[in-house]
C-alpha cells in the first residue's frame, strides 16, 4: 500500500515538474519572440516611400538612373529596334521565361530595379559607352550576367530576370504609375 | 537492469569536460552545491538580482541597436522605438522598468545581509564586491538616464557632474574634462552611451567573482550559525532551483504590472520634454533609487562637504563588516540590533521621502535629522550595540534547530569550508 | 520579520510618491475626469479620437505641431487607408530633398509624412507669438505632470483674475496653470469646429475629445500594451501557481 502512495506520489511530483518545465518553455519562447520582431523593418521603413520622376527630358535610347527605397530603379526610354529584340524573343528558351509585355505597361518605357538577381552589384549599361553585353541590354561586371533589352538574363549566373518595382515585396502589381504621359511615380 | 551506457550526448560531455574542465565543475556549482537547508524567501533575492541584470543587458542590446547618441537625433529615435519598432515600446519599457525592480531587488538583498549578518568573518571580501557592484549599477543607471536626452537627462547630468566642481583646485578642470566641453552636450552623452555600454559587462565580472568568494564558504543562513554538516544542508538542486523559478514567477508579476501598467509611475513627466540647455525644470528630481543619497547631498550646507557625504554613505557600506563589533551574525539572536536595522530601514525611506521633496520647511529638517542618524546608525551604533547588547543564546545546530534541539552560546563551529 | 518588513515598505510609499507632494504651485488639485483609456482595461475611444483630430487640426496645428506623428498612424484611430491617404493630400508638405534646381519645394502630403508643423522653426514660432513658444503637443499628455486630467484642466481653466491679482500684458489667467498666466488664450469656444458625427461641439466635449486624441498622440501602444499585459500577467499567475505546486512537492520530504 505504501508503495503505491509512494508512487502515486511520486507520479504527481513528476507530473508538476513536467508541467512546470513546460511552462517555463512556453514562457522562454513568448518572452524571446518580441525581440526578434524588434530587428523586423519598422513601421517607418515599411511606409512605401514614392518617388516621382519626370520622363520629359529621357530621349528615345536614353537611360535614367533614379533611387527609390534606398535601391536604383533603371529608366529605360526604349527604340522601336530595343522593342522589337525584346518581343521576338522565344520565351521558352529563357532561364526565367517571362514575356515583355509582362514586364511593361507602355512598351517604350522599361522601369525596373537595377540590382542584379545573382549577388547584387548594379549592372552596367545606364550610361553612355557602358558595356551592355551582346543583348544591348545590361551587363554585370561582377560575375559576367547578361541581361537583355527588357532586363531578363540571357547569360550568366544570375538565376532571375532584373525585378519589377515591388516585385520582391511581394506586390499584386508592378508598383508604378503613369501619373500623365511624362511623370511616372514609382511606389 | 537500467541502460547504464552513456548516451551521445553525455560522450559528447565528458570529451569536452577531459579537454575544458568545468562541466563537472559546474555540476558541482549548480546542482549538488551544499546549501543550508532553511534558507526562507529572502535569500532568493541574490539569484533574483542575477536575472535581473541578464534582462537588463538584453533589453539594453536591443534597444542599443536603435538608438541614436546624438544630442539632436536621440530623443527622436527613442520615439522611434516607442513608435515604429515592432514591440519597441515593449522593450523601451522593460528596460527602464527593469533598472527600477534591478535596484529594489538588490537593496532588499543588502538589507538582508544587513539584518543576518551575512557580511561577517569570513564573508567580508563577499560583501565588498556586493558594495562594488552596487557603486557599479549607480554609474551605469545614471549615465543610462542621460541617454534619452530628456529634459531630466540634462539636467541631471548637469548637476550630478557639477558635484566635481567642489574638489578644490581642480574641481573645475575635472568638471570640464568629464564634459568634454563647456557644458553637458554631445560628447558627454556619446561617452556615457559607451560607458553605459561597458559597465554591465564589468558588472557580470563582479558577479562572477561574487559568485565564487560566495561558493568559498557557502551561504550564510536566518539562524547566523555556520552549517556543520550534511545534516545542516541540502542540495542546491532541486531544492532551491524549484524555490528560486517560484520567486521569479512573483517577481515577474510584479515586474509585467510596472510594464504593461504603470510604466511611467517611476519615471518623471519631464523627461518627455526633449532637452533644454536654455531652461531649468522647477524641480530636478533623480529617480527614485538615488534619491536618499541626493537627501543627504542636499541636506549639508556646505557644497563640499556635502558631495563628501553622499559619495561617503555609500562608500561607508564597505567597512560594515568592521564596523559591527558583534560576534553574533543574526539579528534574530540579536534584540536590540534589530531595533536598530529597523529604524535604519525607517531612515534610508525617509531619506528617499526627502530627496523627493524641494528643500522647503519640513523637508529641510527631515533631512538634516535623518542624515545625521544615517551617519550615527554607521558609525556610532553599529560598534556600540554589537560590543554592548546581549544576544540570545544560539542554537547547536541548524538541523537541530529545526527539530526543536538545545541552545549553545556564540558562532562557533567549523565553516563549511573548501579545502 | 514580515510583519516589520511590510510595515517599513508602507512607509516607502513616500518614496514613491514624489508627485503627490509637490511646492505649493496654489494651484487648486485638478478635476478627475473619466477617460477611456483609464484603468487597466483601458482603450481609446476612436470616435472621440477622431473627434480630437479634427480639433486639433482646426483649432490647435495653427500654433501647435505634432512632429512625431506621421499621416499613417492615424490609420490607428480607425480612418480606412483611403481616408488616411485623402487626409495627407490635404496637406501641402515640403520635400525633405530638394529639386533638381536644388530648391526646397511643396508638394501634397502622403501617408509616410510627417504631419507638417505650423512654424518651420522655433525662432518663427515665436516671432509668431510675441515670443512664446508653442510646445509641441506630441508628447504632451506625458510630458506634464497630472496628464490627461492637466492638459483638460488648462483647456477649460480660463477665467476672469480675481480683483487685485497683477496680469501681465498679453498673458491669460487660467486657474490651474503654475502661476496662473499663460501666453496661449483660450483657444476653445463653442461651436468651433462642427463634429461629423453631430456631437453638439461644446467646451467640454472638444477639450475631452482633443484631449483623448493628444492622450493617443503621446503614448499610440497602451491598447496593445493593455491587451498583451492580460495575457502575460494571466499567463504569470497560472506558472506562478504550479511552480509553487511543484516546489511544496519537491520540498515535502524535507520538512
Amino acid at each position: 500500500m505504501a508503495d503505491v502512495a509512494q508512487h502515486a506520489g511520486e507520479t504527481r511530483r513528476d507530473f508538476l515538474i513536467l508541467t512546470a518545465s513546460a511552462i517555463g518553455g512556453v514562457g522562454v519562447a513568448a518572452t524571446i519572440w518580441p525581440f526578434i520582431a524588434t530587428l523586423n523593418p519598422a513601421r517607418d521603413t515599411l511606409a512605401l516611400s514614392t518617388t516621382e520622376v519626370d520622363l520629359a527630358p529621357i530621349q528615345v535610347g536614353q537611360r535614367l538612373t533614379v533611387a527609390w527605397q534606398g535601391k536604383p530603379v533603371f529608366i529605360a526610354h526604349r527604340t522601336p529596334e530595343e522593342i522589337k529584340a525584346a518581343q521576338d524573343v522565344d520565351i521558352s528558351q529563357l532561364r526565367e521565361p517571362q514575356a515583355d509585355s509582362d514586364r511593361v505597361q507602355k512598351p517604350e518605357w522599361l522601369v525596373i530595379v537595377g540590382v542584379c538577381t545573382h549577388l547584387g552589384c548594379i549592372p552596367l549599361g545606364q550610361k553612355a559607352g557602358d558595356d551592355r553585353g551582346q543583348y544591348g541590354g545590361w551587363f554585370c561586371p561582377c560575375h559576367g550576367s547578361v541581361y537583355d533589352t527588357s532586363g531578363r538574363i540571357r547569360q550568366g549566373p544570375a538565376p532571375l530576370n532584373l525585378w519589377l518595382p515591388g516585385q520582391v515585396e511581394r506586390a499584386s502589381q508592378a508598383l508604378y504609375k503613369f501619373t500623365s504621359d511624362t511623370v511616372v511615380a514609382i511606389g | 537492469m537500467a541502460d547504464t551506457r552513456p548516451g551521445a550526448m553525455s560522450r559528447i560531455i565528458r570529451w569536452i569536460d577531459y579537454r575544458l574542465p568545468f562541466v563537472a565543475a559546474l555540476n558541482h556549482e549548480l546542482n549538488e552545491y551544499p546549501t543550508p537547508r532553511n534558507l526562507t524567501y529572502w535569500w532568493n533575492f541574490g539569484s533574483l538580482s542575477g536575472i535581473v541584470l541578464v534582462v537588463m543587458i538584453v533589453t539594453g542590446i536591443f534597444l542599443a541597436m536603435q538608438y541614436t547618441p546624438s544630442s539632436e537625433a536621440a530623443f527622436d529615435s527613442v520615439e522611434r522605438i516607442m513608435r515604429d519598432v515592432n514591440y519597441g515600446w515593449l522593450v523601451r519599457y522593460a528596460h527602464s522598468s527593469g533598472a527600477s525592480m534591478f535596484f529594489a531587488i538588490v537593496y532588499i538583498h543588502l538589507f538582508r545581509g544587513l539584518y543576518y549578518g551575512s557580511y561577517k568573518e569570513p564573508r567580508q571580501f563577499l560583501w565588498i564586491l556586493g558594495v562594488v557592484i552596487l557603486i557599479l549599477m549607480i554609474a551605469t543607471a545614471f549615465m543610462g538616464y542621460v541617454l534619452p536626452w530628456g529634459q531630466m537627462s540634462y539636467w541631471a547630468a548637469t548637476v550630478i557632474t557639477n558635484l566635481f566642481s567642489a574638489i578644490p583646485l581642480i574641481g573645475q578642470s575635472i568638471v570640464t574634462f568629464l564634459w568634454g566641453g563647456f557644458t553637458v552636450g554631445d560628447p558627454t552623452l556619446h561617452r556615457f552611451y559607451a560607458l553605459h555600454y561597458l559597465l554591465p559587462f564589468i558588472i557580470i565580472a563582479v558577479v562572477g567573482l561574487h559568485l565564487i568568494a560566495l561558493h568559498r564558504f557557502g551561504s550564510n543562513n536566518p539562524l547566523g550559525i555556520d552549517a556543520k554538516g550534511p545534516q545542516d544542508t541540502i542540495p542546491f538542486h532541486p531544492y532551491y532551483t524549484i524555490k528560486d523559478l517560484f520567486g521569479l514567477a512573483v517577481f515577474l508579476l510584479i515586474y509585467a504590472f510596472f510594464v504593461f501598467y504603470a510604466p511611467n509611475s517611476l519615471l518623471s513627466p519631464d523627461n518627455y520634454i526633449p532637452a533644454n540647455p536654455m531652461q531649468t525644470p522647477n524641480h530636478i528630481v533623480p529617480e527614485w533609487y538615488l534619491l536618499p543619497y541626493y537627501a543627504i547631498l542636499r541636506a549639508v550646507p556646505n557644497k563640499l562637504l556635502g558631495v563628501i557625504m553622499a559619495f561617503g554613505s555609500l562608500f561607508i557600506l564597505f567597512f560594515v563588516p568592521w564596523l559591527d563589533r558583534s560576534p553574533v551574525r543574526s539579528a534574530r539572536f540579536r534584540p536590540v540590533y534589530k531595533w536598530v536595522f529597523w529604524l535604519l530601514v525607517i531612515d534610508v525611506v525617509a531619506l528617499g521621502w526627502v530627496g523627493a521633496n524641494p528643500p522647503e520647511g519640513i523637508v529641510v529638517t527631515v533631512g538634516q535629522i535623518a542624515t545625521f542618524y544615517y551617519f550615527l546608525h554607521m558609525l556610532i551604533l553599529l560598534p556600540l550595540v554589537g560590543k554592548l547588547e546581549r544576544p540570545r543564546l544560539l542554537p547547536s545546530g541548524i538541523g537541530t534547530a529545526v527539530l526543536g534541539g538545545g541552545a549553545r552560546l556564540g558562532a562557533a563551529g567549523s565553516p563549511m569550508a573548501k579545502p | 520579520m514580515l510583519k516589520r518588513a511590510f510595515a517599513a515598505v508602507a512607509l516607502s510609499a513616500f518614496v514613491l510618491a514624489p508627485p503627490l507632494v509637490r511646492a505649493a504651485d496654489e494651484t487648486p488639485p485638478l478635476p478627475h475626469q473619466e477617460w477611456s483609456f483609464d484603468g487597466i482595461f483601458g482603450t481609446y475611444d476612436r470616435a472621440s479620437s477622431q473627434r480630437g483630430f479634427q480639433v486639433y487640426k482646426e483649432v490647435c496645428s495653427v500654433c501647435h505641431a505634432v512632429k512625431h506623428l506621421y499621416f499613417r498612424d492615424l490609420a490607428d484611430l480607425g480612418y480606412s487607408e483611403e481616408e488616411v491617404k485623402a487626409i495627407a493630400a490635404g496637406y501641402q508638405v515640403t520635400d525633405p530633398q530638394p529639386n533638381d534646381q536644388g530648391q526646397m519645394y511643396q508638394r501634397p502630403g502622403r501617408p509616410s509624412d510627417p504631419i507638417p508643423p505650423p512654424f518651420p522653426n522655433d525662432q518663427a514660432a515665436r516671432a509668431a507669438n510675441n515670443g512664446a513658444l508653442p510646445p509641441d503637443l506630441s508628447m504632451i499628455v506625458k510630458a506634464r505632470e497630472g496628464g490627461p486630467n492637466y492638459v483638460y484642466a488648462i483647456l477649460t481653466g480660463y477665467k476672469d483674475p480675481p480683483p487685485g491679482f497683477n496680469m501681465l500684458s498679453g498673458m491669460n489667467y487660467n486657474e490651474y496653470f503654475p502661476g496662473h498666466q499663460i501666453a496661449m488664450p483660450p483657444p476653445l469656444s463653442e461651436n468651433a469646429v462642427t463634429f461629423g458625427d453631430g456631437v453638439p461641439a461644446t467646451v467640454p466635449q472638444m477639450a475631452h475629445d482633443v484631449v483623448t486624441f493628444l492622450a493617443w498622440a503621446s503614448e499610440p501602444n497602451l491598447d496593445d500594451r493593455h491587451r498583451t499585459g492580460l495575457k502575460v500577467m494571466l499567463f504569470l499567475v497560472v506558472a506562478a501557481g504550479v511552480f509553487y505546486a511543484a516546489k511544496r512537492k519537491i520540498w515535502a520530504p524535507i520538512h
